[in-house]
């Protein structure tokens, strides 16, 4: 039954309907995929039993007639969200062996959906990288390969777990979150499809907070349709999270199949790199193309202030995260190292539990809120923030309906192949991405073909405010044509 | 802006002026914190009232308590303060164990509540006005206990998260007397519309003081902060031993260094707490979990409406109505507790107007002198203010004199009980039968015949007379008709 793993959560969905196969079964055909990949080390918690209960009351509550949308449906969870009994600790060491007491929102609408946990997720620590090489648990693998290379790949990131899961067939579906492109990169990497709702439309409680303003939960799924059947059930207004907005979920599968035709798609000049690889280009071309061919017309936009996107982000998202991350200081949860005095504990404890990329992060962010650099730094972000929230109005208000873009401006790299002496040459990967962070919007990275090494590559689509839907119907749109791609198992 | 004259202090060089400003931290009253439904209830076991949120849990959210917000616009009304529709709540970041998210949320460039002002009664009717710069709504911080073991300290969050109305004064206070009048009428205020309860040595309401001096009307010196003081009499103190410590040094020509300083009320004395080099940087910018404070015109109408009767209300009226002296009536409504207890003396009197100003006086000089002397408070007083209002009544018909009165009021502060009764059971009534008082006149005046004599050419010895009359009665006779009796018996 080991096949079970390669259905799509809609195909199991029936399956489960029409009592092929139990929730039982499909879970643990899972877990035994999960015990045969470790070496991916996708996962950095396994939860067996809990998932086989799950999966055995899904499957009384299928026989009675009472499931929900996502009954028995395995999934796994990124760590940055707060599982109640289960270890969370955003892969870093400060978190230690942190076990909540509560449940994030998002994950526990899932459960009330009837889905099943399998165990929690890889990331970068505190979801800060783009490579998953961040994580105190050590990198993932990439599923995929270069054509006739040995060489292990990152799944990109910070939801690399997420992503490599989902592409290795070890979970039908996963959550993520997205700062700067962290559900989007790493789903072009693994020729998965990911989306980053609009901000507000997912409720951010009991998520570990990297960027209040600019994080947002999204699934990682194997194709569109999944992805929205996954955010109808984490998507909703959430009272414990006032930035979250009270607008109905509606039923985002009903767009999937719905016709493009007469769709007006943008497709930004700014977003055309110096240097960048033809094959981007090519691939950016196809999925215009297609999205022609399916009635849309394709019209050049403008988004003049995307360039100034990438420096705002790493000044507003490490701002953010210097003050969020405060409250890891060794006194009441997490890490504790040893200490004479309160300062020393705070020092030993942060310098010991805090990574090198989240040291750095915290510091940038410290220098950009001090007094005398405020002004410079952080409120001229700010309105660099607004500008290119402006730039999308406006071109939404010339009757765009969405922008079509590469969703990174490579395939996947090598372990250990970048960012090692300069850390800029990490942060853009996130180049295409990060301006949707800042604007609040929707975006959808969906596979669209491979490079010449036979790695995936992604488009990005990118919508109106909470018009997730015009987005999975356009993305299916792309899925059709370009088709889906499994990697040839290594591991 | 003061319109009183204050008091300067004396050097070597000459005169010199104070130039006061405060920080009030008001603690709001509402049942739960400012971010949390934690509740706030004072004196729970350490960390029995602590969320998630409180305790800053990873992912953990704050959402805004509404009564929160209404009692800080209800305090920026009673403070005649512009509301402002749109705030902002910051992040005011610092490490310290008691402040678990590793940031205040606090208002820092956009407050709740915009500039006002207070009106600020002192002795011998002068008052002054204090400007109010602004209001803004935060968190309290827990509590560090360092006496539970030898080697380690511990936090009790139960304040933590706590809503605190921190009021901020224009630079307006010029002495140590403006200050402590303007604390107690900031406290009358908070008390009246039940938005603070005020309680200084509960923590409720602490100020920290911001203390400079300069030549009468030359520039602003360099001020000093001497925080977090919870008592009245303290803050004057601290006021008048900074003062004088800033008046030395500038006379021996030093300079005043900014920094913040602790009064230590033991020594009298206030000491470096930290400098300004040392101070913070907070490092404030908007808290991006929280979107701006806005709510419309019709929501502070709406608790306009609703708002209690303040002070300076209170006081106009008790004049107007009850023609009231203007210090009678600021004695009166001072603390809420007793204008309330006036004013249920004045609902339970058979004739108001005939008897409020009676009663005022027997509030005040009587029960405000006896509580006084006795160290209580309103609240414990053995008197309530029906049995007042009754011997107010009894005085007022004429059933008993003054005098009686007293005595009576002295019985049922001892003793309790009803007054009308006592009156009865004792027989204290007052005589105003003529016949029964006659007798007695004329025994006095057969008594004392060369008195009698006398009185024609020196009226003013009748006072004698009607001494011995009321003498002779036990009190009883009412004075006014033994004077009558007296004047036609001695042909006066």
């Amino acid at each position: 039954m080991t096949d079970l793993t390669s259905l799509t959560l809609a195909e199991a969905r029936k399956g489960l309907a029409d009592k092929t196969f139990t929730s039982l079964e499909l879970t643990d055909a899972h877990l035994t995929a999960i015990e045969a990949a470790r070496v991916l080390n996708a996962f950095v918690m396994e939860t067996p039993d809990q998932a086989r209960a799950m999966a055995r009351e899904a499957d009384s509550r299928i026989a009675k007639g009472d499931a929900g949308p996502l009954a028995g449906i395995p999934l796994g969870i990124k760590d940055l969200f707060a599982t109640r009994g289960v270890r969370t600790t955003a892969c870093s060491k400060i978190l230690g062996n942190f076990v909540p007491t509560y449940e994030s929102t998002v994950t526990s609408q899932l459960w009330r959906d009837g889905a099943v946990m399998l165990g929690k997720l890889n990331n970068d620590e505190f979801a800060m990288g783009s490579s998953n090489e961040t994580s105190c648990f050590g990198p993932v693998g990439n599923p995929w390969r270069r054509d006739g290379s040995n060489t292990t790949l990152v799944p990109g990131g910070s939801s690399g777990g997420s992503a490599s899961a989902v592409a290795a067939l070890l979970c039908m579906g996963a959550t993520a979150t997205d700062t700067g492109g962290s559900i989007r990169q790493p789903a072009a990497f693994t020729a998965t499809v990911g989306i980053k709702p609009t901000y507000g439309r997912c409720s951010r409680w009991g998520i570990v907070a990297f960027a209040s303003s600019l994080d947002q939960a999204g699934p990682i799924a194997r194709s569109v349709r999944d992805a929205a059947m996954l955010l109808r059930s984490m998507a909703g207004h959430d009272p414990k999270d006032t930035t979250s907005v009270d607008i109905p979920v509606p039923d985002y599968e009903a767009a999937i199949g719905k016709s493009v035709k007469g769709m007006k798609i943008g497709i930004p000049r700014e977003y055309r790199l110096d240097g960048m690889p033809a094959e981007i280009e090519k691939l950016w071309q196809a999925g215009a193309d297609w999205l022609k061919s399916a009635g849309a017309e394709l019209v050049e936009v403008s988004l003049p202030h995307t360039k100034y996107a990438l420096p705002a982000y790493y000044i507003v998202a490490p701002a953010e995260a210097s003050s969020n991350l405060a409250r890891y200081d060794g006194v009441r949860y997490g890490l504790r190292e040893p200490a004479k005095n309160i300062i020393e504990l705070y020092e030993n404890t942060r310098a010991e539990g805090f990574g090198a990329e989240v040291k750095r992060r915290v510091m940038i962010g410290t220098y950009v809120l001090s007094a005398g650099y405020y002004d410079a730094y952080y409120l001229r972000a700010q309105k660099v923030r607004t500008l290119i929230k402006k730039d999308f109005e406006d071109c939404f208000a010339k009757g765009v309906d969405a922008i079509l873009t590469p969703a990174t401006p490579s395939a996947a790299f090598g372990i250990g192949e970048k960012g090692g002496a300069d850390p800029v040459e990490m942060y853009l990967n996130d180049i295409f991405t990060v301006t949707v962070n800042m604007a609040g919007l929707p975006g959808i990275a969906v596979p669209a073909g491979k490079d010449a090494q036979g790695l995936p590559l992604g488009l990005q689509l990118i919508g109106r405010p909470f018009d997730e839907e015009t987005l999975f119907s356009l993305g299916e749109v792309i899925e059709q044509a370009a088709g889906r791609f499994t990697p040839a198992r290594w591991w | 802006m003061s319109t009183a004259t204050h008091k300067l202090l004396k050097g070597a060089t000459g005169d010199w002026e104070m130039v006061i400003g405060m920080e009030i931290h008001a603690q709001v009253t509402s049942n739960s914190k400012l971010f949390s439904g934690a509740s706030t209830a004072f004196g729970g076991e350490p960390n029995t009232h602590v969320s998630l949120v409180d305790a800053a849990m990873p992912g953990m959210l704050p959402v805004i308590n509404e009564e929160c917000v209404r009692q800080a616009v209800r305090t920026g009304l009673g403070l005649n303060a512009r509301i402002n529709l749109r705030s902002v709540f910051d992040r005011k970041n610092y490490f310290y164990p008691d402040s678990p998210q590793g940031y205040q949320i606090s208002q820092y460039k956009s407050p709740v509540v915009g500039e006002g002002e207070v009106l600020v009664e002192l002795d011998g009717g002068r008052s002054v006005t204090v400007g109010i710069e602004r209001l803004h709504l935060e968190q309290d911080a827990g509590k560090l206990l360092h006496d539970r073991s030898p080697t380690m300290s511990n936090v009790d969050l139960n304040r933590c998260g706590v809503a605190l109305m921190e009021i901020v004064s224009k630079p307006d206070i010029r002495d140590a007397e403006q200050a402590k009048a303007y604390v107690a009428k900031l406290r009358s205020i908070l008390r009246y519309l039940g938005t603070c309860d005020g309680d200084m040595e509960k923590g409720s309401l602490r100020a920290d003081v911001n203390v400079s001096v300069r030549k009468p009307g030359g520039p602003l010196g360099t001020r000093c902060e001497i925080k977090n003081m919870n008592s009245i009499n303290f803050i004057g103190q601290a006021i008048e031993y900074e003062a004088r410590r800033q008046i030395e040094i500038l006379e021996d020509g030093g300079q005043i260094d900014q920094e913040t300083r602790l009064y230590d009320p033991n020594k009298g004395e206030t000491r470096s707490m930290r400098s300004k080099e040392e101070a913070h940087d907070y490092r404030y910018f908007p808290d991006p979990d929280l979107l701006p404070l806005e709510f419309g015109q019709e929501f502070v109408d709406a608790l306009k409406a609703e708002l209690p009767e303040l002070p300076d209300q209170k006081k106009t009226r008790f004049v107007a109505d009850f023609g009231l002296s203007a210090y009678d009536s600021s004695v009166l409504v001072a603390e809420r507790e007793s204008a309330v207890f006036y004013e249920t003396v004045l609902d339970k009197l058979a004739n108001r107007a005939r008897d409020g100003k009676m009663a005022a006086n027997w509030v005040i000089n009587e029960l405000f002198g006896r509580l006084n002397k006795e160290g209580r408070d309103i609240t414990g007083s053995p008197i309530n203010a029906e049995q007042l209002a009754a011997i107010v009544d009894l005085i007022g018909e004429g059933t008993i004199s003054g005098k009686i009165a007293k005595d009576l009021f002295e019985i049922v502060w001892q003793e309790g009980g009803d007054p009308r009764a006592l009156v009865e059971s004792r027989g204290m009534k007052q005589v105003t039968d003529l016949s029964a008082i006659e007798k007695v006149v004329d025994d006095i005046i057969a008594a004392n015949p060369d008195k009698a004599a006398q009185v024609k050419d020196k009226p003013q010895s009748l006072g004698w007379f009607v001494g011995q009359v009321m003498k002779a009665s036990g009190g009883k006779a009412n004075p006014q008709s033994v004077n009558d009796l007296l004047k036609s018996k001695l042909g006066l």
